[in-house]
């Protein structure tokens, strides 16, 4: 197998059958763990493809690029595989997280500000546990807001560093 | 005063400096890619803002607060802070869904958020920058907005390669070039510090290659939008006016929203060739904005 050139991005196979580069996900897995995960439907991602960049870093892309391609980014970063426990991205949930049925926490207001500062916070949550898509109600709907681990009685607010923020309001 | 050498090309010049010497309100678009104007409305209302919509363009909103950023419409991704008058390049291009095009000097990326709303992020948009400092806004700027139609790139705009695209040109760019900035006095009180005629003149060589490439880069019958935040008819009309000559496009007449004045045919002994008046000149006094220059041309078929 071949082995995977860090600056480059390369689109994902289509099936673990067509992969070349060892360890690289394909884009049929990908839309399996969105749909175990947090019950995306597949046709969710019919227009977009996936790719990687450097080992373990997944893009999701609407458009259309030859690859391999050397730029500085392909699309939306929207997961991080090749460990254990792979984890969305907080842009990803932002954008494709409205699609999800299950393993969404939705959070109060003073419970969303304490997220979005940065913050862990003790919560009761009956589900899974790993990671979450946390919500919050704003102008009569749910948004998803980003990403939690939910361990031990715990969420930990997985937005990073540059995305936190003390709500004015 | 460094503005007091465009007194020739401005009626109401004492309105002009006027206009300059006054703070502009903080305005804030709505990211159509996550969410409607009426949601963001609603959320305004409910984290008790105050704002009022801009008369041409419902997705502009003047927000009386300095710090858009700490509100829960932006931690969503669903406003952007932009200049009312820099919303209208993008909007001049005309964009479909699923079309090409190429934005040269896309960093921050306040215009690229905006091509990639129109375009209902499908198709594909590059979007280039040389400076890998203002990439990283960029980046992060199209991500919190949602973005998933943009490829980055980072290089010299003047030498773009279509290589990596297997040479496939594009159906428009946006040339939002870099310039001596003279229109954003408003916001950056200390914007013409530095300003010089040797650097207007070095600023223009650049501009002139950035358009020169852009246009090659663009297929046929396809369309590309200059604009500079900029008065000065050398980094303006000047520079279409060598294009113009250089390679084969011409200069079209478009519509716009805001009162604007026609490009200027003559400058300091200069003539240029009389379409550059289909380019439109924003003035501060006008419309209560930023200055701003702003033309499209079509490529030849
Ligand atoms: C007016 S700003 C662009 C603003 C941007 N279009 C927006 O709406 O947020 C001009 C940009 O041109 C970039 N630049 C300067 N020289 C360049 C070149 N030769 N090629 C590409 N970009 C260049 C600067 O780094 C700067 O970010």
């Amino acid at each position: 197998m071949a082995d995977n050139v860090s600056h480059r991005f390369d689109r994902l196979p289509p099936t673990p059958a067509d992969r070349v580069v060892s360890e690289r996900p394909s884009r049929q897995e990908v839309l399996e763990w969105w749909n175990e995960r947090f019950g995306v439907d597949p046709a969710v991602f019919e227009d977009y493809s996936f790719w990687e960049k450097g080992a373990g870093k997944l893009w999701v892309f609407a458009g259309d690029v030859p690859t391999p391609i050397t730029v500085e980014a392909v699309g939306l970063t929207a997961l991080r595989v090749r460990q254990e426990h792979w984890k969305p991205t907080t842009d990803a949930v932002q954008r494709f997280g409205q699609h999800a049925t299950k393993n969404v926490i939705e959070l109060s207001d003073s419970e969303a500000r304490t997220f979005i500062a940065g913050e862990d916070q003790q919560l009761a949550w009956d589900g899974d546990w790993g990671y979450l898509i946390v919500s919050r109600s704003i102008a009569g709907d749910t948004e998803p807001l980003g990403v939690g681990l939910y361990l031990h009685g715990e969420l930990r607010s997985q937005i990073p560093k540059g995305r936190r923020r003390e709500i004015d309001e | 005063m460094v503005l007091s050498r465009y007194r020739p090309l401005i009626e109401e010049f004492e309105a002009f400096l006027a206009a300059c010497e006054r703070p502009l309100p903080s305005v804030v678009r709505v990211n159509t890619l996550k969410a409607t104007v009426d949601r963001v409305r609603e959320a305004l209302d409910s984290g008790g803002y105050a704002y009022e919509s801009c008369e041409w363009n419902p997705e502009l909103l003047r927000l009386e607060t300095s710090r858009p950023g700490n509100s829960w419409p932006y931690v969503h991704g669903w406003i952007y802070g932009q200049e009312e008058v820099s919303a209208l390049p993008a909007l001049v291009l005309d964009l479909k869904p699923g079309d090409r095009v190429f934005d040269a000097c896309a960093a921050p990326g306040s215009k690229t958020t905006q091509l990639a709303a129109l375009m209902e992020d499908t198709g594909t948009l590059v979007a280039n920058d040389a400076n890998l400092g203002r990439l990283s806004a960029l980046r992060s700027n199209a991500e919190r907005c949602g973005v998933t139609n943009c490829v980055v790139t980072s290089t010299d705009a003047q030498t773009f390669s279509l290589d990596p695209f297997n040479d496939e040109p594009f159906d428009h760019a946006l040339v939002d070039v870099p310039c001596s900035c003279e229109g954003t006095i408003r916001k950056n009180p200390t914007a013409l510090d530095e300003w010089s005629l040797d650097r207007v003149t070095g600023i223009a060589g650049v501009q002139r290659g950035i358009l020169e490439r852009a246009v090659q880069m663009t297929r046929a019958g396809g369309t590309v939008v200059y604009s500079t935040c900029t008065f000065a008819p050398e980094e303006n009309e000047a520079v279409l006016d060598h294009v113009l000559e250089t390679e084969p496009c011409r200069l079209v007449e478009f519509d716009a929203p805001l009162t604007t004045r026609p490009g200027v045919t003559e400058w300091n002994g200069e003539q240029y060739d009389p379409s550059v008046q289909r380019a439109k000149r924003i003035y501060p006094h006008l419309n209560d904005t930023g200055g701003f220059f702003c033309a499209k041309l079509e490529v030849d078929a």
